[in-house]
């Protein structure tokens, strides 16, 4: 019986200095096709949206099946983070003795990153997933060559309704997440350090935190849905080679993604 | 034309609100106790086969090659990307309430090492390493090759599940130290670039103790043990063709992502409560 096992490790090898370039080469080559096709993808899907010319069912169903069905994973990460933060920030906070101050630290860091970043991740891992894997089955069962058939444009019928919803999606998800998980802070932080919610909230609001920090987390959310929605259609659409070749691009997608999100947040957090 | 994954797509219909919510909160606790108890005795077998089962020469090899090695590009950048980040937001926080930035690299070397390169890590690794075993699992399931196995007196946990288990335990923990590492590259040179924190200053382990770097080994481990397992349990219950390979992977991702931050919270704040 044979085993299905896609990815055998390799027979070790030296591989000559030409060898390697030509690896580097093509990873590089690769790199480019992809972010090139994803903003060609992007600025088809912009005329769309600019001209409002996609579908309204398929966008109402998207965003039910999107954001509406996401929300019990985006809740239970945002309670669990925020109490993480909270049992990190627990030693430093008893060695300063600064208990006024743990709302701040919690909150920053919260808002900020730890919010927006796993919102997005979670919500790669289920919805980016998904929209690849249905895109995907679509281009490979020559579904999406019937749209054209019949005439309907496969962008604004199928692929600019899912991007909308993505970033609509990571969008409410965040600031859900922001709450939730300042609930889950403040909540842990009584159970924990015997700081009451008040004091929490005293230290979130003090000053040291403003409107720029829950600004600049919504701003990430924004592009991190632009990214995951773009990169799971993209590769979705470009999934070939029957049922494997769908499994392979739900693979990319997601490792893309991830590895995109953190290069966005990174950009974004040194320019803000 | 059909829609794939037709199933949970379309809004419920309008029933009497209260049943209908009662109904779906019922369904959901009681699909996630037996998720839980399935997540239970897999790991009880897995665990068991571990030290019982028949040894079948390079499986583990392999699977370090592809859960380790193919993942280290991946991780490399996220890691490097995860350094540069908090580095840059620590100094910046830490300027607003004090001058003085001479404890920057401790503070966050500490948490580097108690939390952030394992869980970090970990949540790319179930990213990828999740989506792998599950897809590969899934369809060997539904080409019944799983069933052959069977057939064969052949455990598909011995056989598939465990050489994954303690590859993904040896790899995990090897690839928290690396990301550790290298996070830590990166943020000594963030904080040199932006704040003018020499290496010097920034490489202070003062306030790195056994406690900090046993609570981060835990977490390694733990994170090794649970994403194989609840990813193998989501490939293992696959159904319904190429589509539920898709399904399986999604959940194999969300599942194990949870799986890290639950248990993230669990033995952070055991080690806090234990030890302080």
């Amino acid at each position: 019986m044979s085993r299905a096992r896609p990815h055998r490790a390799p027979p070790a090898r030296i591989r000559s200095p030409e060898a390697i370039a030509h690896a580097i080469e093509r990873a590089l080559v690769s790199i480019g096709e992809v972010v090139g096709g994803m903003g060609l993808l992007g600025s088809r899907i912009l005329s769309r949206v600019a001209k409002l010319n996609l579908d309204g069912e398929e966008l109402r169903r998207n965003l039910y099946r999107m954001c509406f069905q996401s929300m019990p994973i985006v809740i239970v990460t945002a309670l669990f983070t925020g109490a993480i933060m909270v049992v990190q920030a627990a030693p430093l906070v008893n060695r300063l003795g600064a208990h006024g101050l743990l709302g701040w630290a919690a909150g920053f860091g919260t808002l900020r990153e730890i919010a927006p970043l796993l919102t997005a991740l979670m919500i790669n891992g289920r919805v980016g997933a998904n929209n690849t894997a249905e895109l995907g089955t679509m281009v490979v069962t020559e579904q999406v060559d019937a749209l054209r058939i019949l005439a309907i444009d496969p962008i604004s019928f199928l692929v600019a309704p899912r991007f909308v919803a993505i970033t609509v999606t990571l969008i409410v998800s965040t600031i859900f997440a922001d709450v939730l998980a300042l609930l889950g802070a403040s909540v842990m932080g009584y159970g924990l350090l015997g700081v009451s919610p008040t004091t929490f909230y005293n230290g979130l609001t003090s000053g040291l935190l403003g409107i720029n920090d829950v600004t600049s987390g919504v701003l990430k959310s924004v592009l991190f849905g632009v990214l995951i929605g773009l990169s799971s259609c993209q590769f979705g659409l470009g999934a070939s080679d029957g049922a494997p070749g769908v499994g392979r691009a739900v693979n990319a997608t997601v490792v893309a993604s991830a590895a995109g999100v953190f290069v966005i947040d990174y950009l974004v957090s040194f320019t803000l | 034309m059909s829609h794939t994954a037709s199933e949970e797509t379309d809004p419920p219909s309008q029933g009497p609100l209260p049943v209908g919510v009662v109904k779906e909160v019922g369904a959901a606790a009681l699909a996630l106790a037996r998720t839980a108890r399935e997540l239970y005795s897999l790991f009880v077998r897995t665990l068991y086969y571990t030290f019982r089962g028949k040894r079948e020469p390079g499986a583990v090899t392999t699977y370090m090659y592809e859960i380790g090695n193919r993942s280290l590009f991946f991780l490399t950048v996220v890691m490097g990307f995860i350094g540069m980040i908090m580095a840059y937001q620590g100094g910046a926080q830490t300027k607003r309430v004090l001058p003085d930035l001479s404890l920057l690299g401790a503070n966050f070397l500490e948490l580097l090492v108690r939390d952030l390169a394992a869980s970090i890590g970990a949540l790319m690794l179930a990213t990828r390493v999740g989506a792998g075993i599950a897809a590969e699992i899934g369809s060997m399931v539904v080409t019944e090759q799983v069933d052959a196995l069977r057939m064969c007196a052949a455990d598909p946990v011995d056989y598939l599940i465990k050489p994954r288990f303690i590859a993904s335990i040896v790899m995990t923990t090897a690839l928290g130290i690396w990301s550790a590492a290298v996070a830590y590259l990166t943020g000594m040179a963030t904080a040199l670039v932006w704040f003018d924190v020499s290496p010097r200053t920034f490489s202070n382990l003062a306030l790195v103790d056994s406690v900090d770097l046993g609570t981060g080994l835990a977490k390694c481990i733990a994170y090794g043990a649970a994403i194989p397992i609840v990813s193998g349990h989501a490939g293992l219950s696959t159904f319904g063709g190429s589509e539920g390979v898709g399904t399986a992977t999604t959940r194999a991702v969300v599942n194990s992502s949870l799986a890290v931050i639950i248990l993230n919270l669990l033995i952070s704040a055991a080690s806090f409560l234990l030890f302080g």
